[in-house]
């Protein structure tokens, strides 16, 4: 049917992922430059998988040739490439899996390239460094720094490996979390709420119109009832949220009816705490949010929801606007939609007011940032995400020991902060030997014990005496010798992968530290070290 | 694993395979008690064990690369679908030149194009038109699948071999792992099944709660969303409309017909939010997915159908979930077995008279409480009793019908036979394989029940 079609259409396509991060999302995606260092199977993984979705551009960075080895766990290769450069090599197959994408490459160590130039990566959206050791790691992480690119440090090393991510600052909007509350502001109903509430009987005799008043009519009218008895107060101990839901049931006309299910359900949310979450608090309080000419529209639109919160807002954020389907008359529902958009909309307004104002006062252009902006800022200002991270040195140097401690305190961490520790002291050990630990099979037991060492170094760099390794991790590290096995490549690689997309894309939350992999019994953690 | 005569021979393509060969010749401490390491592991895996992969769609394809890449040389696929457009974000084996091909013949070609020295046997049809013993060839399943049902045949299919001693512990030969992996948007699962010792899938059914319909009163009398148009237009309108005429959710104009209508009907009720992409949504019942979820996903059932096969690391222990909406989220659960399990377990017991016949037999599925089982066909230690499909089986077995079960099955007094047929799950007729136990009235003790004699 559809063979014939020469080229694919991106809507159709792009279908099942658009669904997810949506149009916006997926221009993002087609603007971004990823650069990849090293194509072994951990970075070929995260490519091929970015490639797919649509990324802009990807450019290859890798010196070496192909091997054998490469063809036992790499599948973007085969025979025809045995002695070819490896970026080129990988570059041709990644374009035949997306002719949408510019797939380029540069012949050449990423080590190398880090030393002699740093610009070269200016140009870039994302760094997805893979199989680098701590040494260059480092120098990348400091250029990268400072020139304000994301960095996504890979890792497969036997049955473990890692994931960082390192950035000054990442801001999001649409962090689109699996459950949030809907906002309904049935604690605090406006005038226009209640007044509609008011318009419906609720103790209509009508069967029919009884069991199709929505909950949040229901719940709007007898939290005024409830406060007419007492002393203006909503429900706010167990037993008065309890006697609240008795209150509700005695309205029922029959015990099928599903709306005053849902309102008893939904009782609770007339007793939610009024006003601001702590996590939204620490962001309006944040230093960034005494915004000036150089800061970012993400601060520019929560020092203007500060401003709001005082004004407008009366301490309440703008209104999300949207309500869950919930059982009722289609009149009443459509009624109640309307009110909550035309709140949600003059809430809207009021902040690109105080948006504009702003704009205007630190010199910018007050349209810079535009309606749509301020509305999707406004629909998701209760679901606001400031990560930040320490940059590497700043880790390794000043570890936060008081995490390190619970993680080796913790069973399932602990054995994520050994892998952690081990891979540092492989660094350093193959700093010193030039090899990897256990590379040889005839040297495996003279370097079980000068890891074991190594590793104690490094602990006691972190400001931690005593506490203790697992030998048995000990030497599992030993045995892995680096080898790159191809599932753990493409689990790390895959992560890597699904931490570029929420990064460009800015929705949803990126890892907030290195996320660590334990390919032996897949309890993988994340360490904020 | 170990055979004297492998294990001495020098391994296959050392320097290729250098990495995983790490792996798989030096002896750990954190390994399976089963692992036996050496230089000619790998080529034994390849040459001795044979791997299904069901499913060839975005896990599908992310699975054969992995095994293949993780030492096994004979591996089968098993995928009804062709190729669409919609596929090509992530089944990333397919081409838009592949659109309208079956899924498993274009995936096993590409594989075997670029990794050398595999063999992958495609399968262009539905699970169900197997035969059992199929499925009996394979030492490991690993299931790539987005339906519950199909997952639930497989389940009943590999748990159907589990065979049970006197003392109720599972015949090792008889037991049939799986790894079953399932992903939607940011989200998805990896777990490992060995029949009789860790749950199988039935045993945690409530994992995966049926989806929620919208009751047909909302949608003829007070729809509120565009959902609920989009429903009404496909669940209403449509036979209303086209006395008879099948809708098919692939024909464009159908599909175009149910979006105009949605709208229509949003329109006079004042409700917006009605688009093409919804409609197709709502109406195919669409599961996002992207490349990443499945990437990781996949790569993690590949590793423990590796660890489990070599036993060269533990393994899961036994159901991780992953999330990466918020951070990368992992949590690993042990979950444990129903030991009342109708499918993993040792089979519903069935009492018969030694004179009742099959066709008798086959009449009390129907009635069983436990088994509701229509239009049965029932096989015994790989022979078929009768069936009911196709046609020339069927006339084949017909005679056995009128004959009693007990001389059936040898005069022995019990025995396991396996019947497949229709039954009702959550409102639908879906297909259904259960193992059963007979004994026979007055022959001897129930207490001294003993099935493995049955094969
Ligand atoms: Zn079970």
């Amino acid at each position: 049917m559809a063979a014939a079609v020469a080229v694919a259409e991106p809507k159709t396509k792009y279908d099942r992922q658009l669904r997810i991060w949506g149009d916006q999302g997926q221009a993002a995606l087609e603007k971004a430059s990823i650069c990849l260092l090293n194509c072994g199977p951990t970075g070929t993984e995260a490519l091929k998988n970015l490639v797919l979705g649509g990324i802009g551009s990807v450019t290859v960075v890798d010196g070496s040739k192909v091997e054998q080895s490469d063809l036992g766990n790499n599948f973007l290769l085969d025979e025809g490439c045995l002695g070819q450069s490896r970026a080129k090599s990988i570059c041709s197959f990644l374009q035949e899996l997306n002719d949408a994408v510019k797939a380029k490459y540069v012949e050449e160590s990423p080590a190398t390239m880090i030393d002699t130039n740093p610009s070269f990566f200016s140009q870039f959206t994302v760094i997805i460094a893979t199989q680098l050791p701590e040494s260059s790691l480092l120098k990348l992480d400091s250029i990268c720094r400072s020139a304000n690119i994301v960095l996504v440090a890979a890792r497969s090393y036997g049955l473990t490996g890692l994931v960082r991510v390192s950035i000054k600052e990442h801001c999001v909007i649409e962090s689109k979390p699996d459950h949030s509350l809907d906002d309904l502001r049935l604690h605090n109903p406006w005038t226009e709420l209640k007044q509609f509430a008011k318009s419906i009987d609720i103790c209509d005799k009508d069967p029919v119109v009884h069991k199709h008043t929505p909950y949040i009519v229901i719940l709007v009218r007898l939290a005024e009832k409830w406060a007419d008895a007492h002393d203006g107060q909503l429900p706010s101990t167990r037993q008065e949220k309890r006697e609240f839901k008795d209150l509700i049931r005695a309205h029922m006309l029959n015990v099928d009816e599903d709306n005053y299910k849902e309102a008893v359900e939904s009782s609770y949310k007339v007793s939610v705490t009024p006003g601001i979450s702590d996590e939204i608090r620490q962001i309006i309080d944040d230093s960034s949010s005494e915004v000036n000419f150089s800061s970012s529209d993400f601060w520019v639109l929560v020092a203007s929801l500060k401003e709001f919160i005082a004004n407008e807002g009366n301490g309440e954020l703008p209104l999300e606007g949207t309500i869950p389907d919930m059982t009722s008359l289609t009149e009443y529902y459509v009624s109640l939609q309307k009110i909550y958009q035309a709140k949600a909309e003059s809430d809207c307004l009021a902040m690109e007011y105080r948006v504009k104002s702003i704009l205007k006062r630190i010199g910018r252009d007050p349209d810079s940032i535009s309606r749509a902006c301020i509305k999707t800022f406004c629909k998701n200002t209760r679901k606001l995400k400031v990560c930040r991270y320490r940059s590497l040195e700043e880790e390794f140097s000043s570890p936060v020991l008081s995490e390190v401690q619970k993680y080796f305190a913790d069973e399932d961490s602990c054995f994520a902060m050994n892998f952690y520790v081990l891979l540092r002291a492989v660094d350093r050990l193959a700093a010193n030997y030039s090899r990897l630990p256990g590379q040889f099979d005839s040297e495996i037991g003279e370097d079980v014990p000068r890891l074991k060492e190594a590793a104690v170094s490094v602990l006691s760099d972190m400001g931690l005496k005593g506490s203790s390794l697992s030998e048995d991790l000990i030497a599992e590290v030993c045995r892995f010798a680096g080898a790159e096995i191809h599932p753990v490549a493409a689990f790390i690689g895959g992560v890597a992968s699904q931490e570029v997309i929420k990064l460009v894309t800015k929705q949803f939350v990126p890892l907030n530290g290195t996320f660590i992999f334990n390919g032996i019994d897949l309890k993988s953690q994340v360490l904020a070290l | 694993m170990a055979s004297p005569d492998a294990a001495a021979a020098p391994p296959t393509e050392p320097e290729r395979w250098r990495d995983l060969d790490i792996l798989l010749s030096r002896p750990g401490n954190l390994v399976h008690s089963t692992f036996d390491p050496s230089p000619g592991l790998r080529d034994l895996i390849g040459s001795f064990v044979e791997v299904l992969v069901v499913g060839a769609g975005g896990l599908g394809c992310e699975l054969l690369k992995d095994l293949a890449l993780s030492g096994f040389k004979n591996l089968h696929v098993i995928d009804m679908d062709t190729i669409d457009v919609s596929n090509l974000n992530r089944q990333f084996l397919f081409r838009i030149q592949d659109v309208g091909k079956p899924k498993a013949e274009v995936a096993a070609k590409r594989v075997m194009e670029r990794v050398s020295g595999v063999n992958i046997v495609p399968h262009f049809c539905r699970i169900e038109d197997k035969e059992l013993e199929f499925y009996n060839q394979f030492q490991i399943i690993v299931l790539g699948l987005d339906s519950i049902e199909a997952r639930s045949y497989i389940n009943s299919v590999a748990c159907g071999f589990l065979e049970y001693d006197s003392d109720d512990k599972p015949v090792q030969e008889t037991v049939k792992p799986m790894v079953d992996g399932g992903t939607e948007g940011f989200k998805g699962h990896a777990r490992v099944i060995i029949p009789g010792t860790t749950p199988c899938f039935e045993c945690n059914i409530w994992l995966f709660p049926p989806q929620v319909k919208f009751p047909l009163c909302t949608l003829a009398e007070t729809p509120r969303t565009a959902a609920h148009c989009i429903e009404y237009a496909h669940l209403i309108k449509w036979d209303e409309v086209h006395s008879g005429k099948p809708f098919d959710a692939d024909d464009t104009e159908h599909m175009q017909w149910i979006y105009s209508e949605a709208l229509k009907r949003a329109e006079l009720f004042g409700i917006s939010g009605v688009t093409y992409s919804l409609t197709q949504g709502v109406v195919k019942n669409i599961i996002p997915a992207i490349a990443s979820t499945n990437a990781i996903i996949s790569a993690a059932c590949a590793l423990e159908a590796l660890k489990l096969i070599s036993g060269c690391s533990k393994s899961v222990s036994n159901y991780l979930t992953y999330n990466g909406l918020v951070g990368t989220h992992n949590k690993v659960t042990e979950f444990v077995r129903d030991t009342d399990c109708l499918v993993c377990g040792p089979g519903t017991l069935i009492e018969l008279d030694t004179s009742s016949t099959l066709s008798e037999f086959i009449k009390m599925l129907e009635e069983h409480p436990k088994l509701l089982m229509s239009k049965a066909s029932v096989t015994h230690g790989g022979n078929n009793l009768y069936m009911q499909s196709p046609e020339v089986l069927e006339q084949m077995t017909r005679q056995n019908l009128s004959i009693p079960m007990f001389e059936l099955l040898k005069g022995t007094p019990f025995a396991t036979v396996h019947v497949s047929g229709m039954a009702e799950s959550n409102g639908k007729k879906v297909s259904s394989l259960r193992k059963l136990r007979v004994a026979f009235k007055g022959v001897e003790e129930a207490s001294k029940m003993d099935t493995t004699e049955s094969s």
